[in-house]
């Protein structure tokens, strides 16, 4: 019966996203409204063809809903790759400009691959990995199926649906131009859709959880996704100039816009890239080691002290603006403090291996592990620096800033990542062992020297530029021209490149191992019934 | 008085205090007397229940796994 009402939504769907193609008035949202238009008339037929068929209902209560995971680990591992070229490509083309090739001015110059690339790897990449461990490590820490039956796979289904949009879209020029926050409209209200499911199936698990405690895991997802919800919603609040184009004119305008656009930049930096992979973070890694975190109790402090803080960081990127003086002052202080509870989770981290060290030697998956932990203390170190003002005066707007994310999203967000997927493939694809711990090994080591390139090449060119730019003569006019600081930053630019390379490399030679895992290593003998159903 | 006045003599007075006492609350909660052995438990919560989900209708003691 639900398949019928399911049919009308669907058709209803395909006629109006046709409609409104027909009615495009740029070729973003044609391309968009076709894409919408294609993939609800495909779920239409598959509907279709499902209807009145005979059902058999299992009882799956007694599984973990795994296959939705397996997803979305093969989306992070695909998305990834995809992100990690698109940036290493951007990295050539700010080298060498005649990568930005006259035929395809207007769709592949760095202007349009920039936003792809950032999108891909944080939302594409980090979103799917949030998503695909959030949904693992709630079942195993709440020991309860997924609320919302396939809920959970609308959520992933609908969250590529959105990157599929967004990209097609920053190619074609559709655009906000807010950093991070890049799609149009209409890309923000599916994503607001899907998001909101994506908590109800956060939630809805945890309150049918059968341990009493929610463990701490759980509680820093949570927090992620309850801040990303509120910062998506208030940093995209504007008004459609068509309903029929993708243009769109924000709800405020000057240095609001600005405050509430950073107020949300580095609370997506704190929400999405640190309290979510921080959750991941606090399961993997004692998953791995095969003992309990080093210390509750500061799991809880790190936990409150990191909420209350980073939502007040954000006026750090507003350094000598239109903000008033105090606001960035505000935002200096809380990220300098906010130094103190990185640092305690860093420890927390860690310290879980204390007793295990050993296994460094042995086990390259917990050295992955280590290593982003180590680069998560590393940049939440650079970070509260860099938002000191007068610091901020040479760092900002040069690569040092550059170098600094990324130090945090290679080293700390990425190795996180390679980490988890290391773990997670053999236990959701019921194989006894990775196919090859050496390669594990070629990657660590790739992804590690690959980062030390790009950041030693960040901070030497970023420092060079930020001086150069101040440099002035006994008269007090200034020594060097733009294009002087672009000319000398060429050597550090080609490093730069060749460190993406290496971290590119790395990600192929992980999916290749995962791909081998599944199809080659031998599973584990059954001897319980945990195969998964679906 | 204005909109924002209002609201930010309140930000800068009641609601800084409700926020400072939260927080401080949440350390001295931690460390209460008996907080480590309460700790204990579900620190070893991702020891358990790898495969499967707890059976239904069984509240799980503590000293469970």
């Amino acid at each position: 019966m639900s398949n019928y009402f399911k049919l009308i939504v669907l058709g209803l769907i395909t006629f109006l996203a046709l409609i409104a193609a027909n009615y495009a008035r740029d070729l973003a949202y044609l391309v968009n409204a076709l894409t919408v238009a294609l993939v609800s008339a495909g779920m239409f037929l598959w509907v279709l063809r499902n209807t009145d068929e005979p059902q058999e209902t299992v009882d799956l209560s007694g599984e973990y809903m795994d296959g939705v995971i397996r997803a979305g680990v093969i989306a992070t591992a695909l998305w990834g790759v995809v992100g990690f070229l698109a940036g290493t490509f951007i990295a050539f083309q700010l080298a060498f400009p005649q990568l930005n090739f006259e035929w395809a001015e207007g769709y592949a110059n760095f202007g349009r691959l920039r936003p792809l690339h950032t999108s891909a790897v944080i939302f594409a990449f980090g979103g799917n990995a949030l998503i695909a461990t959030s949904f693992y490590v709630v079942q195993r820490t709440s020991a309860a199926r997924l609320w919302g039956g396939n809920l959970a796979w609308f959520v992933f289904w609908g969250y590529q649906l959105f990157i599929v949009l967004a990209a097609t879209g920053y190619l074609l020029g559709a655009t906000q131009s807010k950093e991070y926050a890049e799609p149009e409209w209409y890309v923000d209200w599916w994503l607001t859709v899907v998001w909101l499911a994506y908590l109800a199936v956060f939630i809805g698990t945890l309150v049918k959880r059968r341990e009493p405690h929610i463990y701490v895991a759980n509680w820093f997802y949570m927090s992620f996704i309850i801040t990303v919800a509120m910062l998506h919603v208030f940093n995209n609040l504007s008004i459609p100039v068509s309903i029929f184009g993708s243009k769109s004119v924000q709800v405020f305008s000057g240095v609001q816009d600005a405050m509430v656009q950073w107020w949300y930049g580095h609370n997506a930096v704190g929400f999405f890239l640190t309290a979510g992979f921080l959750g991941m973070m606090y399961y993997f890694v004692p998953k791995q080691a095969e003992r309990p975190v080093f210390s509750y109790k500061l799991s809880i402090i790190h936990f409150w002290a990191l909420i209350f803080l980073y939502i007040w960081a954000g006026p750090h990127h507003l350094h000598y603006t239109a903000l008033p003086d105090w606001a960035s002052t505000l935002g200096m202080v809380f990220s300098i403090i906010l130094w103190m509870p990185s640092w305690g989770g860093m420890i927390n981290g860690l310290m879980t291996l204390s007793g295990a060290w050993d296994k460094l030697r042995t086990d390259p998956i917990i050295r992955m592990m280590v290593i982003s932990i180590g680069f998560y203390g590393m940049s939440t170190f650079e970070g509260p620096m860099m938002s000191i003002r007068a610091v901020n005066s040479l760092s900002h707007y040069t690569d040092w800033t550059i170098g600094h994310v990324h130090s945090g999203a290679l080293g700390w967000n990425g190795m996180i990542t390679f980490g988890a997927l290391y773990f997670l493939v053999p236990k959701l694809w019921n194989r006894e062992r990775l196919y090859s711990l050496s390669l594990v090994s070629w990657h660590f080591w790739l992804a590690t020297i690959g980062i030390i390139l790009y950041a030693a090449s960040m901070w030497v060119t970023g420092i060079m530029e930020g001086l150069m730019w101040r440099e002035v003569d006994a008269n007090g006019f200034l020594v060097n021209s733009f294009a002087d600081t672009v000319a000398a930053k060429f050597p550090m630019l080609v490093v730069r490149g060749l460190g993406g390379v290496l971290f590119l490399l790395g990600g192929i030679i992980m999916c290749y191992n995962l791909y081998m895992t599944v199809r080659r290593s031998p599973a584990v003998t059954a001897e319980n019934s945990a195969v998964p159903a679906e | 008085m204005e909109t924002y006045s209002l609201l930010r003599e309140f930000a800068d007075s009641w609601m800084l205090l409700v926020l400072f006492a939260f927080f401080v609350g949440v350390i001295l909660w931690v460390f209460r007397p008996g907080g480590t052995k309460s700790y204990e438990e579900p620190r070893n919560i991702p020891f358990r229940h790898e495969d499967k989900p707890a059976p239904l209708r069984k509240p799980i003691d503590a000293k469970e796994g």
